[in-house]
């Protein structure tokens, strides 16, 4: 590892430091771990004692090299193992920014790891082998960035050193995973030559490789424009909690809780509640720290309206001319978590979407897709484990929901066992009537 | 807050998850309680629970489990901060435990895997389903791959390879009777965030964190308060030490770092600079194995 750092302090002063989540897709063969490692202990998010214990570790076990991958391998049976069951999150800063990694086993038996990852993120980094080019797990990974509409794709080219840090390997390694991206929905992709081990590329412009034009990873992690991902266009605001302060200083506040899902929500403005069709104007907006001029993603707030009307958990404020789809049959792209039992037609679940609650009939399971060729089997009939298919439900209530393309947050939603209790699927709204 | 071009700091958004998962605990779940050891991560929470539910009271209990060694300065801010906030206080006592047969003294004398008993007991005899814990993703290992809202079964325990997936911001918080939820609103907030906020928030913190002059001990590469619950032992040399504490936990395993912060500002300023973990640094509890806090998080520690 190189001695090469960045200061880690976050600026007090001056241009704010602000969040970006990203995941991270690959197998330790790939030099995932390595790049991780590399990113933390270059910008100081590495610590010696953490560094320490792997070292022993990896030293007891007959390791060549420090093998980093133990740094993000937190349970003991993944050491043991040697490989990475479940998501880890690590976390690491530079001046500009703070960085959450939700770090994602590749191979497909853990799909749903991956999706999880993806569920939140920002950006999501894609490693391949220089020396292999795509294989069919690459493919697969964009193909779940692009189901899950994670805003940004960064593909690394990784051991750039083992290929003689050649332009030529690196290009047609480029120029194919454009071609299979734009196939894809990928709205903003990067393709980066890097050296995970050597460092090459990732703080800073590598001298090993004049022919690359673009920045370093780790420039490009620092400066990659996040705030147009953001819907501030459709108003949507799920009513999280009603707050009414039982209490003798507080009287008749009645305030709705919750966390603005997209769009900004200013005092005066005409809003519609969902489902009841109700119409108000907002009062106020306010945090425990006073009252503000705007709510906008991801601010937590209270919202209060000039007119007393009946509203709670699970219902949306949204505008009277900009409104979801109030609706009972949704079409869905489901991807399937569950070991023991398969999604199955005429299945009954509950799901979560937003801050509602409701039941489900699984009425239609339109085709499964092969995640590694997109192939389309109409023939299916259930769903298994880390399976993907288009699925037509119908809820007992009402969703307020929004087509996923257009909003992460009112287009998503989990399906739970009813006997377990365990979440068992994720579901991304295609459709609405 | 800055609204130029909608933007949000980490901080604010780090404090807007953590209300909305409050939020989704209080809104779902019967019987919450908030972990309150009067440590800096518990205090923080205890902070973003008053802002969640503002202008109304935090409506849940607080509990300290409390291991009968404690710091003096530790449990007099906790009764202020009960007393400030009207809060009400469940006390799980593991000198009563111990009193009472429930629990038996570690051979070491330290206190802190008999605490999750004692803890258990507690949950199931007020029937809380939500605990709320102030553990950070970036603390340990382990923690690292826990959920924001994860699954105890009717033993309290937590099973690692069998987690419910959790998905954008919706959390499954259902179980059945007897079972229950762990709730770390703080998951992704690491040392440096909680000390910028505490900063920012102007939170009062015990004053050992902070540093001041203290008798202590060296003992296995770590400074150890001399005190009633951790007296030197023959041959160890008892000298004064400008220390401050990074973690507060049981007064017998938890030690402290040489310092010169007596301000939140030069705090930040050595969190920022430091290279060893917190728990690394000061928490003997998790020098035990590679595999320590996996092995208590199992059998139901927090």
């Amino acid at each position: 590892m190189s001695t090469e750092t960045l200061a880690a302090a976050p600026v007090a002063e001056g241009r704010p430091m602000d969040l970006l989540r990203f995941a991270t897709a690959g197998s330790v063969d790939d030099g995932k771990s390595t790049l991780i490692g590399r990113l933390l202990y270059d910008t100081k998010s590495l610590f010696t004692d953490q560094l320490a214990a792997v070292e022993a570790v990896s030293a007891a076990r007959g390791d060549e090299y420090t093998n980093l991958a133990l740094l993000t391998d937190g349970l003991r049976a993944e050491r043991e193992q040697g490989i990475t069951i479940d998501v880890a999150y690590r976390y690491f800063a530079t001046p500009r920014r703070k960085f959450i990694i939700a770090d994602t086993p590749g191979h497909i038996q853990y799909t749903r790891n991956m999706v999880t990852g993806a569920s939140t993120a920002d950006l999501a980094l894609i490693l391949v082998d220089a020396r292999k080019g795509l294989v069919e797990q690459s493919r697969r990974h964009a193909f779940l960035c692009s189901l899950l509409r994670v805003p940004h794709l960064v593909l690394c080219v990784n051991k750039m050193d083992l290929v003689d840090f050649s332009q030529e390997v690196f290009d047609r390694i480029a120029d194919e995973f454009t071609a299979f991206a734009a196939k894809l929905d990928v709205p903003d992709l990067t393709v980066v030559p890097i050296s995970a081990l050597r460092g090459d590329n990732i703080v800073s412009r590598s001298e090993n490789m004049q022919w690359y034009e673009g920045p370093a990873l780790l420039h490009h992690l620092e400066r990659v424009h996040i705030a147009s991902d953001r819907n501030l266009v459709d108003v949507r605001f799920p009513v999280q909690y009603v707050i009414r302060p039982q209490s003798t200083t507080v009287t008749d506040y009645r305030g709705y809780a919750g966390q603005v899902a997209s769009g900004v929500l200013k005092p005066g403005d005409e809003v519609m509640v969902l489902p009841s069709g109700f119409t108000s104007r907002i009062a106020a907006v306010e945090t425990a720290d006073g009252p503000v001029a705007e709510a906008f993603p991801p601010m937590s707030v209270t919202v209060r309206l000039e007119n007393e009307i009946d509203i709670s958990r699970g219902d949306m404020i949204c505008r009277p001319n900009n409104a979801p789809a109030v609706a009972q049959d949704i079409e869905a792209m489901v991807c399937w978590m569950d070991e023991t039992r398969p999604l199955q037609v005429g299945g009954k679940y509950s799901i979560k979407h937003t801050t509602r609650a409701a039941r489900a009939i699984v009425r239609g399971l339109h085709y499964r897709l092969d995640i590694n060729s997109l192939h389309r089997d109409e023939s299916a009939s259930e769903l298994g484990l880390n399976e993907i298919g288009r699925v037509r439900l119908r809820t007992t209530i009402p969703l307020l929901a929004d087509e996923y393309r257009r909003n992460r947050t009112t287009g998503g939603f989990i399906i739970i066992d009813e006997a377990t209790n365990r979440t068992v699927g994720a579901g991304m709204i295609v459709e609405t009537p | 807050m800055t609204s130029a071009a909608y933007q949000v700091t980490h901080l604010d958004a780090l404090e807007a998850e953590s209300i909305f998962v409050m939020r989704e605990v209080v809104a779902e779940m019967e019987r919450p309680v908030l972990l309150f050891s009067g440590g800096k991560d518990s205090i923080v929470m205890l902070r973003l629970a008053q802002k969640a539910f503002a202008p109304g009271h935090i409506p849940f209990p607080v509990m300290h489990v409390d291991t009968g060694h404690n710091f003096p300065e530790v449990l007099d801010y906790r009764d202020r901060r009960v007393a400030e906030l009207s809060l009400q206080l469940v006390v799980a006592s593991v000198p009563e435990a111990l009193a009472s047969g429930l629990v038996r003294e570690a051979a070491d004398g330290t206190r802190n895997r008999i605490q999750t008993p004692v803890l258990l007991e507690a949950v199931e005899k007020h029937r809380f389903n939500a605990l709320f814990g102030g553990a950070r993703r970036d603390e340990e290992k382990a923690r690292a791959k826990e959920r924001m809202f994860s699954f105890r079964d009717e033993f309290g325990q937590w099973d690692p390879k069998n987690q419910r997936p959790e998905l954008w911001s919706l959390y499954n918080g259902r179980h059945h009777p007897g079972e229950s939820i762990r709730v770390f609103p703080l998951s992704n907030w690491t040392e440096l965030d909680v000390w910028h906020y505490i900063a920012r928030e102007r939170i009062e913190l015990p004053s050992i964190y902070y540093a001041h002059e203290r008798e202590v001990v060296e003992r296995d590469g770590m400074l150890y308060a001399v005190n009633e619950f951790l007296p030197a032992r023959a041959g160890e040399d008892r000298f004064k030490a400008r220390v401050r504490y990074r973690t507060v936990g049981d007064a017998s395993c938890t030690a402290a770092v040489r310092s010169d912060a007596d301000t939140v500002e030069k705090v930040i300023e050595e969190v920022a600079a430091t290279r060893i973990t917190e728990r690394g640094a000061t928490r003997g509890d998790d020098r035990v194995s590679e595999a320590a806090m996996e092995d208590r998080k199992r059998e139901g520690y927090f």
